[in-house]
Formats: structure tokens, C-alpha cells, sequence
């Protein structure tokens, strides 16, 4: 009797782990990773199957296609959208990354007068949501002569991606010893020189997490997408799959999960590659 | 490295153009450094804010520029039924779905805390929804809310014979208002709890521990260790949240295009159905412009947070 007691204990510990964490656990991830599931099995089924869950197990197919997954290619622009979306999303986060290291570059590092206040401005800057500008910055953009030209977009995403990523370079550049500059400039480096070899090679995790940041952040906008880009085109993915392939009362359901899929994976590939980078950044800029 | 040599190597240093003169000069760098990313937000965003408020004073028109006519756009809001209707919704929706939110992604960082295997996967899998592009995942969920061939309404009525009828997720106003406040909760968990699962692992096992030993029960921790520590990251993550769900578009433009008959406009899209398609870019700017002080509040808060938190770590500057 006394010998079995810690070992019924053991027994129900462990099972209250079980309700408490891993039943839990359990349920989170599999309401959020469901649409995804759904997503896919979706755009893999064919027409027939799709629309009648009296003969078929919706949550399987019996026959899969890649019906979809053609037309989408093929009947559709799906891979001229794709190519405009990865420009855009490359030419922003190039543009941001070079704008924001120079800035965080002499917030940081120059302490000029009132540079607290510069980053002050510049994270208030990211406390602006898009969704109260697009409507002056359509005017803005159709006085540049940029309306309807990816140029727009690669010029308007800069604004949102440059708050974030300054603030995430100089948490970085604070990281690294002020001693090393000090030493190269006693040996007459110029500044540039100094951010050139010492700076930049010491900050590349934190050049990494600010450029995925930036490109999944441009690959998902959305909205000024939708104000600016009027021809098919030019559209990029997002908007694209909204407004070309939603048209009429039948909605071809196979194709938009397609579609929809394919416009995920460019982002979760890239995610994964650096997920340990991305969730640095995520909770280190939160920490700021 | 000889004599000559080095001698060799300083020697290019000491007759520098002026250009590098002009690089060496520390105001001339502050200005070149900060000048491409200030230039853009100036250009791109300061400018935008204040024409935005400028032209919610005027009748601008797509392509025609407008003339001043003082508050009339805002008069006419204020008796416009829709456009209450869409700032009401806006508040309760930024409300319920920031409740939904923390809630949730609090209890799902605190099962994340504890030792599991494979965490790093889990925690790699539970950002995706956040990282794909908000529209597609809308179109997962417009597809999920079908009112024919929902898998949810199939799952209640023909596996668990829960009910008798589809559900009509998105045909009339409140459900699709609650089914809206569900993708927008859906979507923002994962931030919520990675940010959340961060600030908790800052706090220190022994704290815990000391508890332990004091025979404090586990509420009593979480209330007396784990609350008032995580305060400070929880009131920063708040309010980008709260700001980012009340300035939210992509969701309800994508889902119910504020169907059905307005009832799930936000301020957002309203102002783009305005602006854009409907060609009143003056309203619309004053719609946007009608954003700005919810906005302010929340960044207020945010400031103040921030600096609390400075002051109870008791640093001074940095």
C-alpha cells in the first residue's frame, strides 16, 4: 500500500498533464492549422468531388487533380502576378534595408543632437496604419505619374518596412562594443568605412531578420495594392486572386485555394529557412 | 608587416579628396545617412497624413481636385447611418477580437512555457498563420463560411447530428460579424503568443520556485508572479494589436466586403468603397481622417506603458 502511492501519483500527475497541457496543445494547433489543411486538400480536388460530401469524405479525396493547379498556370496570369509580387516585395525590402541601416547607423552610432527624437519620430511613424494614407497617397502617387506601376508600390512599402527595421538595427547595433569603432577610428577609418567592415559584418543576423521581416511584410500587403494597381497585369498576388479569379456568382473554388496556396508558399518557404531569425526579431522587437 | 610597408599603407589615407573630407565631417554623415529614410517617410507618409486631413475639409473628387468646404463631409457622417454603424462596429470589433485574442494566445503561451518536446517546431508552426498573406487565409475561411458546403456546418449537422440546418455564416449581420471576429482572432493568436511566450521566459524559474516552497497554490503564482512581470511586454503587444485591429482591412474586404447591407463595414473599408470605387476621395479622407484619434489614444497608452516600464526597472535612459 505505501509502496504504491508515489506511483499512483506519478500515474496522476502525469495523466493531469495530459488534460492540462497536451489536450489543449493539441486543440490549438489543430484549429491553427485547419484552413491550411483545408486550403490544400481543396485545391488538389477535382470539380466533382468538391460539391458533394454525401458520396465523398470531404476531409479526403479520393481522386486527386492537378486541374486547379493548370488552370491556375495556364488559363490564368497566376505566374506574371507571382514574378510582379516577388519584384515589388525585393525592391522594398532592398530599398528599406539600405534606408534603415544608414539610419539606424546614425541614431545609434553618430549621437548627433536630438537623435532621440529622430527614433522617437521613427517609431511613431510605425504606429501609422496604411489604411488611413491610401487615400491621400493614391493622389500622391497619381501627381508622381506612378499610378498603376509597380514602381508605386515599391516606393509606398518603404514607408511602413523602414520604422521596423530601423528600430530592429539599432537594438543591434547597440550590441556591438563601441570599442571596436573607436579602435578603427584611432587608425583612420573613415565612418563609412567603419559601418562598411566592422558595423554591418557584426550586424548580419540582425540584417537577416529585418530583410525577412521586410519581405514577408511586403509580400502580404494588401491595400494600397488594391488602390494603386488598376490593370490585371500589374496586379500583385493578393489583390490578384481577389478581384481576377472572384468573378461572377460561381465561385471556382479549386482554383482560388490553388491559388491561394501557391501565394502562401513563397513566404512560408522563406519563413523556414529562418524561422529561428523571424521569431528572434519578432520578440525582440516587441522587448525594444 | 615591414616598415615600408606600412608606411606604404598610410600614406593613401593622409591626401583624401574632399569627398571623404565631406564624410569625415560628422554633420555632413548625420545628414547623408538619415536623408534616404526620412526622405521616404516625409515624402510617402508625413505628406499623405496632412493632405489626407486637408482633403477631408474638400469635395475632392478622382481626378478632380476639390475646394474647401469646411466640416460638411464630417457633418454629413455624423447623420449618416452606415457610417455610425461602421465606427460602432469598428469598436466592438476591435474589442471582441482583442478579448478573443489574449485570452487565448495568454493561455496558449503559458502551454508553450511548460517542457515539451519538439518546441521549437511547435512554436514554428504555430506563427504560420501569421506570416501568410492575410488575404489568402481570408479565402480560406470565405470558403470555410460557404453556406452550401461549409466544413464546420457539415462536421455539427451530418457527423454530430448537432443541428438540423447549415449554419448561415456570412447572409445575415450577426454571424457574419461574430464569423469575422473568429479569422481575425484565428490570425492573431500566433503573434500574440510568441510575443507573450518571450516576455515569459525573462522571468526567472526561481521566482517560482521561492513560491513553491511558500505553498502558493498556482493561481496565486500566476496572479502574484507571472501577471505584474509580464505586464510591461503585455501593454507594449496590446496596443500595436489593438491599433492594427481597429486600422484592420484586408479581413472584411476580402470575407463580407462589409455585407450583408453594411452591417460589417469597418472605418476602413468604408472609407475605401468611398473613396475609390465610389470616386469621393474628400469622404473617404474623412472617414480615414475620423481613425486618427482612436489611434492617438492608443499610441498615448503605448508611450506611457513604455515609459513605465523604464521607470520600474528603475533604468534611466536606455
Amino acid at each position: 500500500m505505501s509502496d504504491a502511492t508515489p506511483e499512483l501519483l506519478s500515474w496522476d500527475s502525469r495523466a493531469r498533464r495530459v488534460v492540462t497541457v497536451y489536450v489543449p496543445l493539441a486543440c490549438f494547433l489543430l484549429v491553427l492549422l485547419f484552413p491550411f489543411y483545408w486550403m490544400t486538400i481543396t485545391a488538389f480536388k477535382p470539380n466533382g468531388e468538391l460539391l458533394d460530401y454525401k458520396q465523398n469524405n470531404p476531409f479526403w479525396i479520393s481522386s486527386p487533380t492537378l486541374d486547379n493547379i493548370r488552370k491556375l498556370l495556364f488559363d490564368t496570369e497566376y505566374p506574371r502576378w507571382l514574378m510582379t509580387t516577388m519584384g515589388v516585395a525585393f525592391g522594398a525590402t532592398a530599398i528599406a534595408l539600405v534606408a534603415s541601416v544608414l539610419a539606424a547607423y546614425a541614431i545609434q552610432r553618430l549621437r548627433f543632437k536630438g537623435s532621440k527624437w529622430v527614433g522617437l519620430a521613427i517609431y511613431l511613424a510605425y504606429l501609422v496604419p496604411p489604411s488611413i494614407l491610401f487615400i491621400p497617397l493614391a493622389q500622391v502617387v497619381f501627381e508622381f505619374g506612378l499610378f498603376d506601376s509597380p514602381m508605386a508600390l515599391v516606393l509606398t512599402y518603404p514607408t511602413f518596412l523602414i520604422p521596423f527595421c530601423t528600430w530592429l538595427l539599432i537594438g543591434y547595433f547597440k550590441s556591438i562594443p563601441y570599442e571596436l569603432e573607436e579602435c578603427a577610428l584611432i587608425d583612420g577609418a573613415s565612418r563609412l568605412q567603419i559601418l562598411r567592415r566592422i558595423t554591418l559584418p557584426l550586424a548580419v543576423p540582425g540584417l537577416i531578420s529585418a530583410g525577412i521581416f521586410a519581405f514577408t511584410l511586403s509580400w502580404n500587403e494588401f491595400i494600397y495594392a488594391l488602390a494603386f494597381i488598376s490593370s490585371s497585369e500589374k496586379k500583385t498576388v493578393p489583390v490578384a486572386i481577389l478581384t481576377e479569379l472572384v468573378q461572377g456568382d460561381v465561385y471556382q473554388w479549386g482554383a482560388l485555394m490553388a491559388g491561394a496556396l501557391l501565394g502562401s508558399l513563397p513566404v512560408a518557404i522563406f519563413y523556414s529557412f529562418f524561422v529561428e531569425y523571424y521569431v528572434s526579431s519578432l520578440t525582440g522587437a516587441v522587448k525594444e | 608587416m615591414n616598415q615600408a610597408e606600412a608606411l606604404a599603407w598610410v600614406a593613401p589615407r593622409t591626401q583624401s579628396n574632399w569627398l571623404q573630407r565631406l564624410l569625415d565631417w560628422k554633420p555632413a554623415l548625420v545628414i547623408l545617412c538619415l536623408t534616404p529614410a526620412l526622405g521616404l517617410l516625409l515624402v510617402f507618409l508625413t505628406y499623405p497624413l496632412g493632405l489626407g486631413i486637408w482633403m477631408s475639409f474638400t469635395d475632392t473628387q478622382l481626378g478632380k481636385p476639390g475646394v474647401w468646404v469646411g466640416l460638411e463631409n464630417f457633418q454629413y457622417l455624423l447623420t449618416d447611418r452606415v457610417f455610425l454603424n461602421a465606427v460602432w462596429f469598428t469598436i466592438f470589433y476591435t474589442a471582441a477580437a482583442t478579448i478573443g485574442k489574449f485570452a487565448l494566445g495568454l493561455w496558449l503561451a503559458l502551454l508553450l512555457n511548460q517542457h515539451l518536446p519538439f518546441k521549437s517546431l511547435i512554436r514554428a508552426i504555430i506563427l504560420l498563420p501569421w506570416i501568410t498573406p492575410t488575404v489568402l487565409s481570408a479565402i480560406a475561411f470565405w470558403w470555410i463560411y460557404d453556406p452550401q458546403f461549409s466544413i464546420v456546418s457539415y462536421v455539427v449537422v451530418d457527423v454530430l447530428h448537432w443541428r438540423t440546418k447549415y449554419f448561415d455564416f456570412l447572409g445575415t449581420p450577426w454571424p457574419a460579424r461574430w464569423s469575422l471576429i473568429a479569422a481575425n482572432v484565428w490570425r492573431g493568436i500566433p503573434f500574440v503568443a510568441i510575443s507573450l511566450l518571450a516576455g515569459l521566459q525573462t522571468i526567472s524559474p526561481s521566482l517560482y520556485e521561492a513560491a513553491m516552497l511558500d505553498g502558493a497554490s498556482s493561481w496565486q503564482r500566476f496572479r502574484r508572479i507571472t501577471a505584474p512581470l509580464l505586464m510591461p511586454i503585455l501593454a507594449v503587444v496590446l496596443t500595436f494589436s489593438v491599433l492594427f485591429t481597429f486600422a484592420d482591412f484586408q479581413l472584411v474586404y476580402a470575407i463580407t466586403r462589409g455585407g450583408p447591407i453594411n452591417s460589417t463595414h469597418l472605418m476602413a473599408t468604408l472609407a475605401f468603397q468611398r473613396g475609390i470605387p465610389g470616386a469621393a476621395l474628400g469622404e473617404g479622407a474623412a472617414i480615414a481622417v475620423a481613425m486618427i484619434p482612436f489611434l492617438v489614444l492608443a499610441t498615448l497608452f503605448s508611450y506611457f506603458a513604455i515609459g513605465n516600464r523604464k521607470w520600474q526597472q528603475g533604468g534611466s535612459d536606455e
